[in-house]
């Protein structure tokens, strides 16, 4: 039970981090269609920029500080190469064939995480020990403050996000670019500064993913945007693709799933397969949603936009 | 000041490859007025919507919206400048409810950006709740008060084309287009909307108005124009028109009984 509970803990842990990369997916998936795959990559980005400002401001201001400023760094410059990457590689696309933006995403991936190997080499980056955060345990399960503040922060991103959506100006004007961007346009929507929006806001919480995944994991590696961008794109699928709160769920149970299979695994096959087999479940969940409900949990059973 | 030109169109034309969808088109409309566009199908009216609204830009002529050329304009700007309209096959945004589809309408008269937002600020919730009040009371003008809630695709058709103008109308235009809004409505309904149309004109809206139901427009219009394949056959008051023999020729065709009955080959 007490191994349960713990892995429960870490999966909405992990699940929240998730879920904040997975919203980058679906949102830019509702409103253009598009899976742009170089959203994991933004977010390497966002999660090294974050260890080298730390790098530079470390020992000259109190810890508190400098991880609000290299917070904000890792903001700016992704929500810039968001805006980058929307301008110069997916808006001259926005009437082609789909299987052209599709393309250079991918391409685009590449780039950024060749790149990010020239700039800071292809070892794993420490994040030096900046404190020591208090440890609570609780019926068994240790968890530490840094966590909680991490899955509050989460939560409270999530939240702000599905606020602005419903209850706001832009909000509305992206609810309604992504229904009927036609419609939109002659509501006076200017639908290609809400499509940089969406760009912005994906990459600026994608930056904040990736300072967690600093602190979560310690450290950070040029490569590894692939596979959270595709762990965070199952759960965009599981939850229900184009669904900002599917991607929310999407993400705390794909987290849940992961951690679960890590501690079981061992047991479960007789130690014949450790708990580096985790990442395996994450894709057999995205290839059982794919066939058993692929329009996700949440996501409205659709026939193909045209 | 009553027979001031709000919409001007010079010598428009459009082709799509090598059909000539628009031909030399020049029309006035004046503020205040009611003016109708008929013509059979394929006549080139729902393009003419369109060049108005900068769907797309016309290959030849001008437009003019209170003596300002709408050249160049994107449709966001132009709806800005203040021309709504409403389409011959609804679109709504589906999924959000009625009320929100006339908030989303607001959006070029207001301002609050990204800062406004997301630091919730004291002038981005007043706007929002001008927004609000504003939404409401035109779901009341256009009778939907009750289905503020619902979703735009739970209503009933006739609500749907009451919703479209309603979202058209929370974009303040000057001059409000209509794409046949009487398409599908039953007699009921196309007298609620008759009654809208000209309780909206009467507090000084100018409509521009494709219609299908030539009974309606007759009844509803100050003047109208005739188009007949892309070009303008005749324009002037219902009465002027009805009587013109060019448009009874489009209308009727010239020799209706000679016309040889079409026959089976089996």
């Amino acid at each position: 039970m007490d191994i349960f509970l713990q892995q429960m803990v870490n999966g909405l842990l992990l699940g929240s981090i998730y879920a904040l990369v997975a919203l980058g997916y679906t949102m830019v998936y509702g409103i253009l269609g598009l899976i742009n795959f170089a959203h994991g990559d933004i977010v390497m980005v966002g999660a090294m920029v974050t260890l080298s400002t730390i790098g530079v401001l470390e020992g000259h201001l109190p810890i508190g500080v400098i991880l609000l400023v290299a917070c904000l760094v890792a903001i700016v410059v992704c929500v810039l190469m968001g805006l980058l990457l929307e301008r110069v590689a997916y808006r001259p696309l926005r009437h082609a064939p789909r299987l052209a933006p599709l393309i250079t995403a991918i391409g685009v991936s590449l780039l950024i995480q060749y790149s990010a190997a020239l700039i800071w080499g292809k070892q794993y980056i420490a994040l030096p020990e900046l404190f020591k955060p208090s440890q609570y345990v609780w019926a068994g399960v240790e968890i530490n403050a840094l966590q909680i503040f991490i899955f509050v922060l989460a939560l409270l991103i999530m939240a702000s996000l599905a606020l602005f959506v419903k209850h706001t100006r832009l909000g509305r004007a992206m609810q309604a670019t992504e229904q009927n961007a036609d419609s939109a346009t002659l509501m006076g929507v200017n639908t290609t500064g809400v499509i940089a929006l969406t760009f912005a806001i994906g990459a600026a919480i994608g930056a904040v993913a990736g300072v967690m995944i600093d602190l979560y994991y310690g450290q950070a590696h040029y490569f590894m945007g692939f596979l959270l961008g595709l762990k965070a794109f199952t759960a965009a699928v599981l939850g229900g693709i184009g669904h900002i709160g599917g991607a929310m769920l999407g993400g705390l149970l794909l987290g849940v799933i992961e951690s679960l299979s890590a501690g079981y695994i061992g047991d479960l096959t007789g130690g014949l397969f450790g708990s580096n087999y985790r990442d395996v479940f994450t894709f057999f969940v995205l290839i059982g949603v794919l066939m058993l409900r692929p329009s996700g949990l949440l996501g409205r059973a659709t026939t193909e936009r045209a | 000041m009553g027979n001031q030109s709000l919409l001007e169109a010079h010598h428009l034309g459009k082709h799509f490859g090598g059909l000539r969808a628009l031909n030399q088109v020049s029309l006035n409309i004046l503020r205040g007025e009611i003016f109708g566009l008929i013509g059979p199908n394929g006549a080139g009216k729902t393009t003419l919507f369109n060049l108005i609204t900068g769907i797309y830009p016309p290959d030849e002529g001008t437009l003019f919206f209170n003596q300002q050329p709408l050249n160049g304009l994107k449709t966001h700007q132009i709806t800005r400048a203040g021309i709504a309209r409403t389409f011959q096959n609804i679109r709504l945004f589906s999924q959000m409810s009625a009320l929100e589809n006339v908030m989303v309408g607001c959006h070029p008269r207001t301002r609050t950006g990204v800062w406004g937002a997301l630091f919730n600020t004291a002038s981005a919730r007043a706007e929002e709740a001008m927004i609000l009040a504003r939404a409401h009371a035109l779901l009341k003008t256009c009778g939907l008060s009750q289905q503020a809630q619902r979703q735009a695709y739970q209503l009933s058709y006739g609500d749907q084309r009451r919703l479209e103008i309603a979202r058209a109308l929370a974009t303040e235009p000057q001059l409000l287009a209509l794409d046949e809004p009487a398409a599908g409505l039953n007699h009921t309904e196309t007298e609620a909307l008759k009654t809208l149309l000209l309780h909206l004109n009467a507090q000084g809206m100018t409509l521009l108005l494709i219609e299908h139901d030539v009974k309606l427009v007759m009844g509803l219009c100050d003047r109208m124009a005739v188009l007949d394949f892309g070009e303008k056959i005749a324009e002037g008051s219902p009465r002027e028109v009805r009587q013109n023999p060019h448009v009874i020729k489009a209308y009727l065709g010239t020799d209706p009984i000679d016309e040889p009955a079409p026959v089976n080959p089996s």
